[in-house]
């Protein structure tokens, strides 16, 4: 699994500038001041954006130049020694972790990127000539448009695609009760004032589809494993809220990884379809006392909350039955967490607080409304919801309220610095990153499943494919990757010549 | 952190305890609760832009996924 953010970006005293160039100032500036050698470039061979999971191509013609992702259009492109990919996506600067095999790891390569996100706009800033460019890790500019922040998660692909829509569609409408990161303003265009949930609800329009720019779909059919195709799929998720709360990020991916492996092992038999679920999806967002009910298709009304709570003890069910006292640490830390957000969230919001980005968030502008007197539509309170997710520690809010201990934290400093350049242990990445890391001279490309080398001698390039994704381990490769002094000696080895 | 977590976890016992209070104590803790937000909107004060509007007005996007 794994996340990927855009970020949002403003150049200081220059709202008309091109946000493309000041995107790529932004790559370019990181690439330069931490790449040793050449610069890898990303290898496209094995992308298909136009790939449906229902079992068709679109065709390029009717495709939005948008979708055409794998298209190199010069923009910055670049693979990080951590395993992550920093780019110029569409007009944002974008920070794909590398792959990771649990929620905490998820959590953990997220905030590495938010930490490369900043060191690459300060980099960019000292070039003379640049002006000062700062990042939003949000998802509106409450102006009409969206960014996003995806996930992704590899799945089988004997999988039926109509279960996944069937038993997520509920889960997603409602996941927000803890993943959303909170938005002054309701609608796209000209929003109306008020405080919701979510970023992004008001963004989605459909509930299946191949889109993520435009008529966005609650489950995206995107269908490029980036894996084996015969094996597994990956479920590309373009739902969720940009988070910056630990808490926050750790439950949304730790809950959907459980929900997932639940369908994939048939064991959802409840039905727990919701009537209208683009128009159910908003409405929990516009309501922060999390009173509204929602109608299910067999007729019960429930709340996001509590069809939460159903999802919640399917999960117990499924851990304890299927893994008992074997279930792993986290698994068991995440369903306590879950439990103990959705009781004190139906009790009152308000005790989630420390925990959640929109509580965290509504918290401090309910603070304002008392203390000033100020009305949702007063400009100060869309500038905090801005400033929330200001990435520089000094501006952003979330920081300043972590800085004041008012924030839980799951992880140290000190592990996400290290994030930002180590890649994970127990996947492909490991071998991509420590590649890039260690024979950067001789990596002229990589990608998801590939890494491509340019070896003395060799007219042509020598492409190793890394098509399974829990393949290439340290376990697996650590031992040769430490003992070939040289990407040649690397290569034969791997090939046996 | 922990110990500046304002709202802990509450047993049961707690929060009845917290239901039957008298009203004085209820009014002292939300006193208290006030204050405690007080202190970190003075802190933000300080870091907020300066002319919200503007900043407000100039924070435009263009598209993305």
């Amino acid at each position: 699994m794994g996340t990927e953010v855009e970020y949002g970006i403003s150049v200081a005293g220059q709202p008309q500038a091109n946000p493309m160039v000041a995107s790529s100032q932004v790559v370019n500036a990181y690439a330069s001041s931490t790449l040793k050698a050449r610069r890898a470039r990303w290898d496209f061979e094995e992308e298909s954006p136009l790939r449906d999971a229902r079992g068709f191509d679109m065709s390029r013609q009717v495709a939005d130049p948008s979708q055409l992702t794998d298209e190199d259009l010069g923009l910055a492109n670049v693979i990080l020694t951590n395993g992550a990919r920093l780019y110029v996506d569409h007009a944002h600067p974008e920070f794909s972790c590398p792959e990771v095999t649990n929620p905490l790891d998820a959590v953990r390569w997220d905030k590495a990127g938010e930490q490369v996100m900043l060191d690459a706009s300060r980099a960019a800033a000292r070039l003379p000539g640049n002006p000062q460019i700062h990042l939003y890790k949000n998802n509106t500019d409450n102006k009409g448009v969206s960014y996003g922040a995806h996930e992704n998660y590899l799945m089988r692909r004997s999988t039926a695609f109509a279960d996944i829509v069937k038993h997520l569609t509920p889960f997603f409408v409602s996941r927000q009760v803890f993943a959303g990161a909170g938005r002054v303003g309701i609608g796209q265009e000209r929003p109306k004032h008020g405080f919701q949930i979510s970023q992004r609800a008001d963004f989605f329009e459909v509930e299946v589809g191949l889109e993520t720019t435009l008529k966005r779909p609650i489950i995206n059919t995107r269908d490029e494993p980036h894996a084996d195709p015969e094996k597994y799929r990956r479920l590309h998720v373009i739902l969720g809220d940009a988070n910056l709360a630990e808490v926050s990020t750790y439950l949304k991916v730790g809950s959907t990884s459980l929900v997932l492996a639940m369908i994939e092992d048939g064991y959802i038999t409840r039905d727990l379809s919701v009537d209208g679920p683009v128009s159910a999806l908003r409405a929990v967002s516009h309501d922060p006392t999390l009173k509204t009910l929602i109608t299910l298709k067999d007729g019960r009304k429930l709340t996001g909350v509590q069809l939460q709570m159903e999802y919640l003890d399917l999960a117990k069910k499924f851990v304890e039955e299927r893994y008992g006292s074997d279930a792993d640490h986290q698994t068991k830390d995440v369903l306590e967490r879950w439990e103990s957000v959705l009781d004190r969230l139906e009790r009152d919001p308000m005790e989630c607080a420390t925990e959640l980005d929109w509580v965290a968030k509504y918290k401090l502008l309910l603070g304002y409304r008392d203390r000033d007197g100020l009305e949702w539509d007063d400009p100060k309170l869309h500038l905090i919801d801005l400033q929330y997710a200001d990435i520089r520690p000094e501006k952003g809010l979330y920081h300043r309220l972590v800085r004041a201990g008012r924030i839980e934290r799951l992880l140290t400093d000190d592990l996400i610095e290290k994030a930002m350049h180590d890649p994970p242990t127990d996947t492909r990445a490991y071998f991509r990153g420590r590649c890039l890391e260690k024979y950067s001279e001789n990596v002229a490309a990589a990608s998801w499943d590939s890494v491509i080398f340019d070896l003395p001698g060799r007219e042509s390039l020598q492409r190793v494919p890394t098509i399974d994704p829990l393949r290439g381990t340290k376990k697996h490769v650590g031992g040769l990757l430490d003992s070939s002094d040289t990407a040649m000696d690397l290569f034969n080895r791997l090939t046996g010549s | 952190m922990a110990q500046e977590q304002k709202q802990p976890k509450k047993s049961s016992e707690t929060e009845e305890a917290v239901e039957t209070a008298p009203e004085t104590d209820v009014n002292e803790r939300k006193e208290a609760l006030d204050s405690d937000v007080d202190d970190i909107l003075d802190e933000i004060d300080d870091v907020l832009e300066t002319n919200a509007e503007d900043f407000v007005k100039s924070f435009i996007q263009k598209g993305g996924q």
